[in-house]
């Protein structure tokens, strides 16, 4: 299990040699993206202005205070607590995420489905998991909120995070079908039987 | 008791933001308590940033979650308490707006049809305010649960028949449990509903998975199903995030009520490992606030 650390952008090279259980720490940018982002980009045709090209996406919408631009601040937003929201509801748009747009990670909480392990597959993609409701510790990663788009959908906006020393993220699914959510799914079937037995259930 | 509706407010808002930030004892005692007997070390270190992020969100005053979930307040009124109950309800929904747009803290709430966040958590019929009565002289308890989506997701009626008996209700459980995974953020606790009509058995299962851990059913029977289940579901394997482990629930939570000759009706209500909760209590003394 390789441990890596991976500046973003980045390449399919890159993605190609991470298995499903090594651990990833991404540093300088990561993009927030929700249900309502992808439903505006995929569905109502919208589209937004940044370069997603061989760049990660995580599956939040922060909480933000609204402040005046600064520095610091340069797109009036600072940062109260950024967390992960659950996968699967967006399963359906990974694959245009990287067909359309170049997006190479997808983090999330939870696991995707087969088409998004499809599209790792063809494409050169990964599904990093982070630890859901950790978002306290989540924040002290994040630097910076250095733009936003679809400001409209807030807080279900795309983000654009600067980002210092993000995770460590699991590599749940990988680019080549591997995925640490087949291995606990068989468990849970293969122990479902005893588990009823066990309260006098046959099954 | 007159109750002091400012008071109201002002408590709603600050159990609000409270319960976000600092979990129950119980919580915090349960997740030692999955740490001391999880064998699977990706399991241990995942709980392990878990408590790690329960002392960060403590240290930085920040929220333990960036779900700030559906804004529930459940209260409890004894006797001897005069109170306009419409002026209630609205001094609550205050409180809870005044936690989003003061704190700040995201606005988790839309309309279901028209998609629009309103930026101050509530909505129609949102906050939920749910009403019970106490025989507690002078007595008023606000009991305010943010409950996230990623578990509130987790939620199921199953209107089972009577040829299915207890077995149906087992089973339908177990396989639950297994077909959201990872989804719902475990560790949980998973709420369960037996009996009742269909609302009030869902209204159940919520209000067994937002009990305190160690809490035990009032009804022996449901009390006996919760210790069996609780032991099955951690057989599973699905643990932490489901990614594997022991620890898939700190507990399986059942509420029972009596139901019709032809029903045999159970919900499902998932708690996240973020089982967040602040309670308050009015009394001639004053205002305590405490889980």
């Amino acid at each position: 299990m390789a441990e890596h650390v991976i500046h973003m952008p980045c390449n399919e090279e890159q993605i190609r040699e991470l298995k499903a259980g090594d651990t990833v720490i991404l540093e300088d940018w990561l993009y927030g993206i929700r249900d309502a982002t992808q439903i505006h980009m995929f569905d109502k045709g919208r589209k937004t202005k940044f370069d997603l090209n061989g760049h990660a996406v995580i599956h939040t919408a922060p909480n933000v205070k609204k402040v005046p631009k600064s520095n610091f601040c340069p797109a009036g937003y600072e940062s109260v607590c950024i967390g992960t929201t659950t996968s699967q509801r967006m399963e359906r748009f990974t694959r245009p995420l990287m067909q359309e747009y170049g997006v190479r990670m997808v983090i999330g909480k939870g696991g995707l489905g087969e088409d998004s392990r499809a599209a790792f597959k063809e494409f050169g993609g990964i599904y990093l998991a982070i630890i859901g409701g950790t978002a306290a510790l989540e924040t002290t990663w994040i630097e910076q909120i250095t733009d936003v788009d679809l400001e409209d959908l807030n807080p279900e906006c795309l983000w654009e995070f600067k980002i210092k020393g993000f995770g460590p993220l699991l590599v749940a699914m990988d680019a080549h079908g591997g995925s640490l959510y087949d291995g606990v799914k068989k468990t849970a079937e293969d122990r479902r039987a005893e588990a009823l037995a066990s309260m006098g259930v046959s099954s | 008791m007159k109750l002091d509706l400012a008071a109201v407010e002002e408590t709603a808002k600050h159990l609000y933001i409270q319960a976000l930030k600092i979990l129950p004892p119980d919580i915090k005692d349960g997740f030692k308590r999955l740490d001391a007997t999880e064998t699977d070390p990706t399991a241990k270190s995942i709980l392990a940033t878990m408590i790690k992020n329960i002392d960060v969100a403590e240290d930085t005053t920040n929220l333990l979650c960036q779900d700030t979930g559906i804004p529930i307040y459940n209260i409890l009124i004894g006797r001897g308490v005069e109170v306009d109950g419409h002026a209630l309800k609205e001094a609550i929904r205050k409180g809870c707006e005044r936690a989003t747009t003061e704190h700040p803290l995201r606005s988790s709430v839309v309309h279901p049809i028209t998609r629009v966040n309103e930026q101050t958590s509530c909505g129609i019929k949102v906050p939920v305010i749910t009403i019970d009565f106490s025989d507690k002289d002078e007595f008023f308890e606000m009991e305010m649960i943010p409950k996230g989506s990623g578990s509130e997701n987790g939620s199921f009626l199953k209107m089972c028949i009577p040829a299915e008996g207890v077995a149906g209700i087992k089973t339908f459980v177990v396989d639950k449990v297994m077909e959201v995974g990872g989804r719902v953020c475990p560790p949980t606790i998973v709420g369960v509903g037996v009996g009742g009509t269909s609302d009030l058995c869902t209204k159940l299962a919520k209000k067994a998975g937002a009990r305190p851990l160690g809490s035990v059913c009032d009804d022996p029977e449901g009390a006996k199903l919760e210790k069996e289940l609780s032991a099955a579901v951690n057989m599973l394997g699905i643990g932490p995030q489901g990614l594997g482990g022991d620890s898939t629930a700190f507990a399986v939570h059942v509420e029972t009520a009596a139901t019709h000759i032809t029903m045999n009706p159970v919900a499902v209500n998932i708690m996240c490992h973020s089982a967040r909760r602040a309670r308050a209590t009015f009394t001639p003394k004053g205002v305590e606030i405490g889980f």
